[in-house]
């Protein structure tokens, strides 16, 4: 797509564009990435040092206790969004600090917050989802689509 | 017990930085890899590929968004199980609940207490 569009430009328009792309910073992907590992890292040991708490003290076995723990971890995202830590660790982190679940906690999060001075109905409540709920869409319908493909494959393609 | 903390470490880092290259490499928003990334764990688990996985990386599988796609598959199958198609459609947040109502209400209680900053 991106080919088709350069296509239609004009000869300044491409020259302007081969200069920002010579004059682009580069990101510096190695270091962003071992950020990531360390982040994403950190976050999943926590996550499991409280999914072990579930384990032991409720009786959650390891494929349901992964429920209580996603709740519990966007609880402490609530807190940390709320007093301005998130956003820290996001920086330092990048993809290390969006990819597990706190990541979602924080946008829900961080958007109700950010848009409370809209009041409570128009601002909370229309704005919370506006950055996850792409996130729920479509992981709802290609779950939708999936569940669909394998419950006929199961009932009537005798698998 | 050290063990599952090393491989929760260790899978759950490898998945954030997966998110990572395909921020800085192939320039894609956040919005647009965590879809991927929810799409990828729903296709897995059509597959029956995510359970032995959280079985072998325990939160390093539930923690990345990825989770988040396979509960979703989970409950829908589960239901459909005993209820036919119909509970592709009944069953497909039953698994998920926890995540979402965690993130309405603490969202809510959030805006409530905590003043936008700036």
């Amino acid at each position: 797509m991106a080919n088709e569009q350069r296509k239609l430009q004009t000869k300044i328009m491409q020259e302007y564009y081969q200069l920002e792309k010579k004059n682009e910073t580069k990101r510096p992907v190695v270091q962003n990435c071992l950020r990531a590992f360390l982040v994403g890292g950190i976050i999943c040991s926590i996550g499991q040092a409280i999914q072990f708490f579930y384990m032991y003290f409720f009786h959650f076995t390891q494929q349901t206790a992964g429920n209580p723990t996603v709740a519990t971890m966007i609880f402490l995202s609530m807190l940390l969004t709320g007093f301005g830590v998130y956003d820290r660790i996001a920086q330092f982190g990048g993809a290390g600090s969006a990819v597990p679940v706190t990541g979602f906690g924080n946008a829900v999060i961080s958007a109700a917050i950010e848009h409370r001075t809209e009041g409570f109905v128009l601002g909370v409540g229309g704005n919370m989802f506006k950055l996850a709920g792409s996130v729920i869409l479509f992981g709802t319908f290609s779950a939708f689509v999936v569940a669909l493909i394998k419950t006929i494959l199961i009932k009537w393609g005798g698998f | 017990m050290v063990a599952s903390f090393f491989w929760a470490f260790v899978i759950g880092g490898l998945i954030c930085v997966i998110g990572q290259i395909m921020f800085d490499v192939f320039h894609l928003t956040p919005a647009h890899t965590l879809s991927t990334f929810v799409v990828i764990g729903a296709i897995l688990d059509g597959f029956g590929l995510y359970e032995p996985f959280i079985d072998f990386a325990g939160a390093g599988a539930t923690i990345p968004i990825t989770s988040f796609g396979n509960s979703l598959v989970h409950g829908a199958l589960q239901e459909a199980e005993k209820h036919g198609l119909i509970g592709v459609l009944t069953g497909m947040f039953e698994v998920t609940s926890s995540g979402i109502s965690a993130a309405i209400i603490f969202g809510f209680i959030g805006a409530l207490l905590f003043k936008p900053k700036g």
